[in-house]
């Protein structure tokens, strides 16, 4: 009896990763020798932070008086109205200081950055939401603050890229590459390895080597606590349906991990489709990759055969990435979520309707999910619920849609 | 050539030649290391046979990858040349080949594991054997990922080239030494590839203390550019490793020829300063 209840423990989806970094075949630690050293120091710090109440109890005050959580629910009665079915829920991140979720991991992260006595933080960013939310975090516990953003990303991501600056933070553009969120990342760790023993790397998603897609999603999973909590209060029962974008896949995994031991609340990640299906016209490498190696893990990811990292295109910024955390490989594999991408014009005609319909303005990349939430809603019924994770708002990107619409 | 007759020797067997050859003469060995089709295979081909005929113990050859993150501008920068030039594995891998049936001198890939991983480790050591490769150097794979392909290496009998850097505990160090075959890379600096104008404090200490605890030899690399700097290195580790001055001094040269003798003139300069008795 004992051993059978061992075993269902043993096989729950949610214990995952192993001590390697493992979530079944997917995840692990690809990096050079010299970073070794300090990802077994953050493995070690964040394993004993976890258990010391003060420092659970100081990350929770913060969330409650710096973040402004709980972030509410919010029924979206006339998007619900229009969509003809189900009701859609909007879990509101965007409401959050700084305006994404990004905010939950950045704040933990600095705390263990702290710990570890490490005074300098370097981050990487594609939307500017994690360098936004990383400078805050800086700011507000005077840690120097550095972040690598890709110069096409500085160019369409401009106000977040102000507002780094007001808190503080040094921007530095990467020119290298498709000057994108990839870039950015590699020069994050190229700086990485020359200041390892000074500097804390904040990543801003469920990527990179172990233990961080550990770390980033359990900061983040207070998204889906708190939706659990909600819905059970609200409704008196868990939703239907629920969906989040998937970039690196951190709001979505942050949503997603506490509902994956419910096997009747269905799970859907959403990616960026782009112009087309075309190699190097989208952004989705859970619905056209493979598994590969990229940026420290073993993960879906778009690739040619050789190896060499394919061109990704994606009208979001957070979303134009050709990789995904190791996680969401293992969700794809297992058949747990299903995983799909909404193309660039669909996002934007969302971004509209959500805007005109609710007063809400989504950013790109949230919008993805909430296209394919408006069309999925139409084909459910009335009594089932389906919960669109609103990662973060999109004042950000007003400017770069009008410069679309212009050209258009 | 002596693959030719008898019995054909491993990849670890014609670094440990390699190496005894250097000690016979009273050298430390010199190991350049240059992009492969950086501008083009032709070109990679001409310079490998100049720096072989320049002395040069071993080499290893980059294998261009989209996302190095080990690596600084200059190397970088030669990659995504090569890369646009239309560099691939295939190319890379003829490369080999050709330089197997040319010259004695040994060659290392150095090569990312995502490139590796992709091909399926299995095959890409066995295209790596077949195609006269002596060994792999694996900048991103960490002693905790690599039993599969240091299981491949050891049944194809390629060198596993590992990497120890002035961040690496003690402890770890020893085992990482242990299990290198070829020879151990002591990396000098915590940092990406790219030359320096001083060697790190400490690094002299750590190669003494490395040389007692490691049983193949050992190369110390990144961020030596000049010959006085290879000098002082040779003094106590068994050779020297130069990238991206190597790549750098390339990079100044226009023409094939050019480039062929420049590399070959550097690695002559390097391997006089690596002269010790
Ligand atoms: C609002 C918002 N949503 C989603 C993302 C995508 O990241 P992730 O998939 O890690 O949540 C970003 C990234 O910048 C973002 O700013």
């Amino acid at each position: 009896m004992s051993r059978v209840q061992a075993e269902s423990v043993d096989q729950k989806l949610s214990a995952v990763p192993d001590n390697f970094g493992r979530f079944g075949r997917f995840g692990g630690r690809y990096v050079p020798e010299t970073l070794s050293a300090a990802l077994n120091q953050l493995e070690k710090a964040y394993d004993d932070a976890i258990i010391d109440p003060e420092f659970v109890s100081e990350l929770e005050g913060l969330f409650g008086a710096f973040v402004g959580r709980p972030t509410p629910l919010l029924f979206a009665e006339r998007l619900t109205e229009k969509a003809g079915g189900a009701q859609i829920y909007f879990k509101r991140e965007d409401l959050s200081h700084t305006g994404a979720h990004k905010i939950n991991n950045t704040l933990g992260q600095a705390l263990l950055a702290m710990r570890m006595g490490k005074k300098r933080i370097i981050a990487e960013t594609g939307a500017g939401q994690h360098g936004v939310a990383t400078a805050t975090a800086c700011a507000r516990f005077g840690l120097e603050c550095i972040v690598y953003m890709g110069a096409e990303d500085v160019r369409r991501q401009s106000p977040n890229v102000r507002t780094m600056k007001l808190m503080g933070a040094e921007v530095r553009p990467v020119e290298s590459g498709s000057r994108t969120l990839r870039d950015a990342i590699n020069e994050a760790m190229r700086d990485w390895m020359a200041t390892v023993e000074t500097t804390h790397y904040i990543i801003g998603s469920v990527v990179g080597p172990h233990p961080f897609p550990r770390i980033v999603r359990d900061f983040q999973s207070v998204i889906g606590r708190e939706t659990i909590e909600c819905c059970n209060k609200l409704f008196g029962r868990l939703p239907d349906t629920v969906v989040a974008c998937v970039g690196g896949g951190s709001n979505a995994a942050g949503m997603f991990y506490p509902f994956v031991d419910f096997p009747d609340v269905r799970l859907v990640g959403i990616e960026a489709g782009g112009r087309s299906s075309n190699e190097g016209e989208h952004a989705a490498p859970l619905t056209y990759g493979t598994p590969g190696i990229l940026h420290g893990s073993l993960s879906y990811v778009l690739q040619d055969l050789d190896g060499q990292t394919a061109d990704v295109h994606s009208v979001s910024a957070g979303l134009d990435y050709p990789g995904v955390g190791p996680e969401h490989s293992y969700w794809r594999d297992s058949g747990r979520v299903d995983y799909t991408s909404v193309t660039d014009s669909a996002a934007l005609d969302a971004f509209d309707m959500v805007a005109q319909q609710e007063g809400v303005l989504p950013a790109l990349e949230t919008s993805h999910a909430l296209a394919w939430a408006v069309e999925a809603a139409s084909e459910m019924s009335p009594e089932e619920i389906l919960v669109v994770c609103m990662s973060g708002r999109g004042d950000k990107d007003a400017a770069e849609i009008a410069r679309l619409r212009g050209q258009e | 050539m002596s693959h030719k007759d008898g019995k054909k020797q491993t990849g670890i067997e014609r670094l440990e030649n390699a190496f005894a050859v250097c000690k016979a003469e009273g050298r430390r060995a010199v190991s350049p290391f240059i992009t492969a089709g950086d501008p083009d295979s032709e070109t990679t081909v001409a310079i490998l046979k100049s720096i072989s005929t320049a002395g040069a113990t071993c080499c290893e050859l980059g294998v261009p990858y989209s996302d190095p993150i080990a690596d600084g501008a200059v190397i970088q920068s030669s990659y995504t040349r090569a890369l646009n030039a239309g560099m691939n594995l295939e190319k890379m891998f003829s490369i080999v080949s050709e330089i197997r049936e040319a010259c004695e001198m040994p060659l290392l890939a150095m090569a990312s594991y995502s490139l590796i991983f992709r091909s399926g480790i299995e095959a890409f050591v066995k295209r790596g054997e077949s195609s006269g490769l002596a060994g792999f150097v694996v900048p991103d794979l960490p002693l905790e990922e690599s039993d599969e392909l240091d299981e491949q290496c050891r049944r194809s009998g390629l060198a596993l080239v590992r990497l120890v850097t002035p961040t690496t505990p003690p402890e770890r160090a020893r085992e990482i030494a242990k299990r290198s075959t070829g020879f151990l890379y002591c990396v000098s600096v915590a940092g990406v590839t790219g030359e320096r104008t001083a060697l790190p404090d400490g690094l002299i200490d750590r190669i003494k203390w490395l040389r007692k605890e490691s049983n193949v030899p050992i190369l110390v690399g990144f961020g030596i550019s000049s010959a006085d700097q290879a000098r002082e290195v040779a003094t106590v580790a068994d050779g020297v490793i130069v990238g991206s001055a190597v790549v750098r001094c390339l990079e100044e040269a226009r023409d094939v020829e050019t480039m062929a003798n420049a590399a070959g003139s550097f690695v002559q300069e390097l391997v006089k300063s690596c002269q010790v008795c």
